[in-house]
């Protein structure tokens, strides 16, 4: 049992995503946020588990193929079967597919470049733990950074990740219009994040880290951690919510250390 | 006795080696030879460019630390210092274009984290022959993966930096990375071996055979046979690279460190005499223990190879475990291979046989210097005779407008900088793309403004001017985003020093990056010289590059790069002049690449400036844009091209001046403000008090791009068409 709430941001070796996102967690959405080292075997008892973007173990062979072997993985995997929230971002969202906690598997993108901009997002199912502070068919402004992100499912899986309501986001336009040009990687059916048939794993290509701060552009990621926060809030009671929340955060313009792991 | 052979292939001259002999008392072996051979090359020694590059100024108010180290340092305040260098990777990027580049971004990023800093940006400075050539466009395609490849696996953004096409690259294209760190000031590491006695330890990756004689290389022109070079190319290591940067910031966090060096050009060679040579210690080591990739690896290829993800730690005998666990941690090897001594020589063994006895002095700091002769090229005399031909009367405006727009050189590099991952660190807050990159400092009011400049055709038809206007540009860059410039890099890249002609075009060039650098009252920290960029006698035109960093204030008050609102006043600071020299609009119209290079008046460049910095500062300008290649038409076209909902403008002008020069001349000094209306008042008054010359010129509005002359109606094009051929033609080059 928690004793308070708590984000864990897995460091991989080649993460590189892994400061950003614990900036926004503690920084901006003021949440307890550890990183939790790869090759350790303990949660430190978190109630989600986010695993960053980058390029872990170099991203060799194929993205996200060695990280999901490392020791932190298989404590992920029983955290997930147990209902703990575990969202991977990017190549978070890669190792999710390789572990099998996530359908599906990413293709090159289509114009076999890599693509760093930002791109609109619509939100297609708002009923889960990830996108339930958003409405159901809003437009979100995030960028993506991935030269993998081309989304693949044999037509029977898509068929039921669609009759399931797994395709939480798909790339669309400014108007939320689904169309060829805003599809910028190829992915099938628009798919831009992916939740699994139980709701509390959730792959996504966009990096709603580079959108949670104003100065950035957009702050439409708050949306993501938002819903997380307020699922959880909503599943302990209002005593620890408080004990969870840091008041006032200490913001360095160097990251933190990742601690004597 | 070594013969001429042996030494024509060290880049060695029969006098250097009688020197070395003298130095070290006896002939060097074969390994010693080489050891000499890289560090006097010109890539390591600076030998033709020394004596011109003491007359930088190395001194300014925010300097920490200037030439001399591996990266220069400033002080931003709030106990932090922000490390940076450019460097540059010509040679191999031509060779093999994907490693040639990656490595290049790989080599600038150990340069700043050698020092103690977290890199947080990346900006490049490329030059490629003309698009429509398939080799130019493989080699442009190579770079700019290659650079994307290494920079978004590490995870530092690439923020920005500058390309420019033409065919004096197309055989030897230029590849120069600039690297920004932070680092807080009373953490900052340097290279030296101090303390007698203390462990040198081998970190990051093992050695092979990769890179040997790679400075040799960039020390030499290129013939036809430079594709037999393609083993002297180093293959980089993104992932390595990353846990090197990670375990030595954490080794260095927890005080396990005294000195460190990366191992760049010239490998172990490099980093073992110079880290001695800083400290006036010796040290010794035992090659056996150095890892290595391959088999057989012979003492000289030990010493010569230059793979990378490679550093040289320095620290005492009681901290060699707690550092080994960090490097450790990070999967990475930290090796024991020697200890620093008191005797001033590099000792090394091999197999229990000495095989490396030289004085470090000699390799760091004897190198020869030259004073090589220098002549006023032929050409010059042809290029001052040129007359500006007349404007033809039938010339399509327009046409040439739209044909500026598409020109590689002015269109949208959205093509290159989507490739690169530009957010991660998530400070960039200017975007590729505008004058000046910003970072924001998280949980500060300040940001760093970054950004590189160097125009080769103003170089090219008068170096001094050259040197001038990229030092002038760059500052401008900064003020458009309302920076203070604090610290110059730069990256001097020109053909063979050996030639009189190319000699005089350098040292007239660095003359005037440094009277540039007086006037502006900024430092140049260091950087690197390239030369030799030449094949098969052809050289490519002189091109200075210079990095400036440059302090913001307050980011809230940065303006936007493009129109932000309707019917806002255009204003423009300083003075339009019949300037068509080295212009883009002279040689796209006129296939001619001569007359004057554009006057640079220093007075009214910095007040200019300053008034743009002030207005900023004041939260009275909503776009702020400089003016270059292509004039103020182009300027203009690009305010509208970047604002969000295509916002077109209508300026009218009544200068009396030919109309081509107005519209597309490249005087410097100029930069295009708008403001709210209820503004302008208070920017023109600013602009009377620092006696500059600023005027309304029109207005922001509707769909179209117009501008009059004389009450004539010279230009007229829709925003979007404008648009569309701006952001097209680059990638319809590479369209298969």
């Amino acid at each position: 049992m928690n004793e308070t709430m708590k984000f864990g941001v897995v460091v991989f070796p080649g993460s590189n995503c892994d400061f950003d996102t614990f900036h926004v967690l503690q920084n901006v959405m003021r949440q307890e946020t550890v990183f939790l080292w790869h090759k350790d075997s303990d949660l430190q008892n978190v109630d989600c588990v986010i695993l960053p973007g980058g390029f872990s173990c170099g991203d060799y062979l194929r993205s996200g193929a060695f990280a999901r072997f490392s020791p932190i993985m298989a404590e992920v995997q029983k955290f997930a079967a147990a209902g703990g929230l575990v969202l991977g971002i990017c190549n978070g969202f890669q190792i999710l597919l390789e572990a099998g906690l996530l359908p599906g598997a990413m293709l090159r993108n289509k114009n076999l470049k890599f693509i760093c901009q930002h791109v609109y997002i619509k939100i297609d199912n708002n009923k889960t733990p990830f996108s339930q502070a958003g409405k159901k068919n809003q437009v979100l402004s995030i960028p993506i950074a991935h030269f993998d992100g081309n989304y693949y499912a044999p037509p029977e899986m898509l068929a039921e990740l669609e009759r399931k309501k797994q395709i939480v986001f798909r790339y669309c336009d400014e108007n939320g219009q689904l169309t060829e040009e805003a599809n910028v990687n190829g992915s099938l059916h628009h798919i831009a994040g992916v939740v699994n048939e139980q709701g509390n794993v959730l792959g996504m290509m966009p990096h709603p880290e580079r959108a949670s701060e104003k100065i950035l552009g957009s702050a439409d990621g708050q949306v993501i951690f938002q819903s997380i926060i307020d699922y959880l809030e909503k599943k302990t009671d209002s005593r620890k919510k408080k004990a969870g929340r840091i008041t006032r955060p200490v913001v360095s313009p160097l990251p933190p250390h990742i601690g004597n792991l | 006795m070594i013969d001429d052979g042996t030494l024509a292939n060290h880049t060695l001259t029969r006098d250097e080696y009688d020197l070395i002999v003298k130095l070290m008392n006896r002939e060097p072996n074969l390994t010693e030879l080489g050891i000499f051979s890289v560090m006097w090359s010109e890539h390591c020694g600076y030998k033709s460019s020394k004596v011109y590059l003491k007359k930088f100024p190395t001194k300014g108010k925010y300097l920490i630390q200037g030439p001399g180290e591996n990266a220069g340092v400033l002080d931003i305040g709030d106990g932090l210092a922000v490390v940076f260098k450019i460097e540059s990777h010509n040679h191999p990027s031509y060779i093999e274009p994907y490693q040639g580049a990656a490595t290049g971004v790989g080599g600038i990023l150990r340069d700043i984290f050698t020092m103690g800093a977290r890199p947080i940006a990346v900006l490049d400075s490329l030059r490629f022959g003309p698009l429509n050539n398939l080799k130019n466009r493989s080699v442009a395609e190579g770079v700019v993966s290659g650079i994307s490849g290494y920079g978004n696996s590490i995870g530092v953004p690439t923020v920005g930096g500058e390309v420019y096409f033409h065919d004096c690259y197309s055989q030897n294209p230029l590849v120069n990375a600039c690297c920004v760190g932070l680092a807080k000031k009373d953490r900052l590491f340097f290279a030296r071996a101090e303390g007698v006695g203390n462990a040198v330890i081998y970190v990051g990756a093992k050695t092979g055979r990769d890179g040997i004689h790679g400075a040799t290389m960039a020390s030499a022109e290129f013939s036809k046979e430079a594709e037999q070079k393609r083993p002297n190319v180093q293959a980089g290591d993104p992932f390595k690279e990353k846990l090197l940067l990670e375990a030595c910031l954490e080794a260095m966090a927890k005080d396990l460190v005294i000195g460190i060096q990366d191992m760049g050009a010239a490998g172990l060679t490099c980093s073992t005499t110079e880290m001695a040579a800083k400290a006036g210690t010796g040290m010794e080591i035992n090659l056996d223990l150095v890892p290595q990739r391959e088999d057989g690896m012979n003492p000289y290829e030990i010493m010569l190879s230059e793979s990378q993800e490679r550093m040289l730690i320095v620290t005492g005998q009681d901290k060699v475990k707690p550092l080994q666990e960090v490097f450790n941690k990070w999967d990475l090897e930290a090796v024991v291979i020697g200890k620093v001594t008191d005797d001033g020589q590099l000792k090394a063994y091999f197999h229990d046989e000495l095989v490396i006895d030289i004085p470090v002095k000699a390799v760091v700091d004897l190198c020869p210097v030259y004073r090589r002769p220098v002549e006023v090229p032929d050409f010059m005399r042809k290029l001052a005779k040129f007359k500006l031909p007349e404007m033809p009367a039938d010339l399509d405006l327009n046409q040439v407008f739209l044909q500026l727009i598409a020109s590689p050189d002015i269109a949208d590099k959205q093509w290159i900088f989507r490739q690169y991952d530009h957010m991660v660190q998530i400070n960039t807050i200017v975007l590729p793309g505008a004058d000046a990159a910003v970072l924001r400092l998280k949980g500060l009011k300040k940001g760093l403004a970054i950004t590189l400049d160097g125009n080769s055709r103003y170089a090219y038809l008068n170096p001094k001017r050259g040197g001038e206007i990229a030092v002038a540009e760059a500052c401008r860059n900064l003020a458009c985003v309302g920076a203070t410039p604090m610290g110059v890099t730069n990256c001097l890249n020109f053909g063979n020093p050996e030639k009189p002609e190319i000699m005089w075009q350098f040292k007239e060039a660095v003359e005037g990056i440094a009277r540039a650098c007086r006037q502006f009252d900024i430092p140049v920290t260091g950087g690197n010289v390239s030369l030799y960029n030449e094949t098969e006698g052809q050289a490519i035109m002189p091109t200075p590059v210079l990095g400036i960093v440059g302090l913001v204030d307050d980011v809230a008050t940065i303006p936007s790069a493009g129109f932000v609102g309707q019917r806002e006043t255009i204003i423009l600071l300083g003075e339009n002049k019949e300037e068509l020299g080295g212009s883009e609009y002279l040689s796209l119209v006129f296939d001619e690449e001569k007359g004057r290079a554009p006057e640079l008046d220093f007075t009214l460049e910095k007040s200019v400036q300053e008034v743009c910095r002030q207005a900023i500062k004041q939260k009275l300008v909503r776009t702020a844009h400089d003016l270059s290649e292509g004039g103020l038409a182009v300027a203009l076209a690009e305010c509208s091209i970047k604002s969000k909902k295509g916002i077109g403008f209508e300026v009218k002008l009544n200068d009396q001046i030919r109309t081509d020069a107005l519209l597309f001349g490249e005087s410097q000094s100029r930069i295009i403000l708008v403001a709210k209306e209820k503004n302008v008042g208070k920017i023109l008054a600013l602009a009377r008090k620092m006696k500059v010359k600023a005027r309304v010129i029109g207005k922001t509005g509707g769909k179209k791009m117009i501008i009059w002359h004389k009450r004539k109606k010279v230009i007229e094009q829709p925003v979007e068409l404008v648009r569309d051929v701006w952001e097209n033609s680059i990638p319809g080059y590479f369209k298969v």
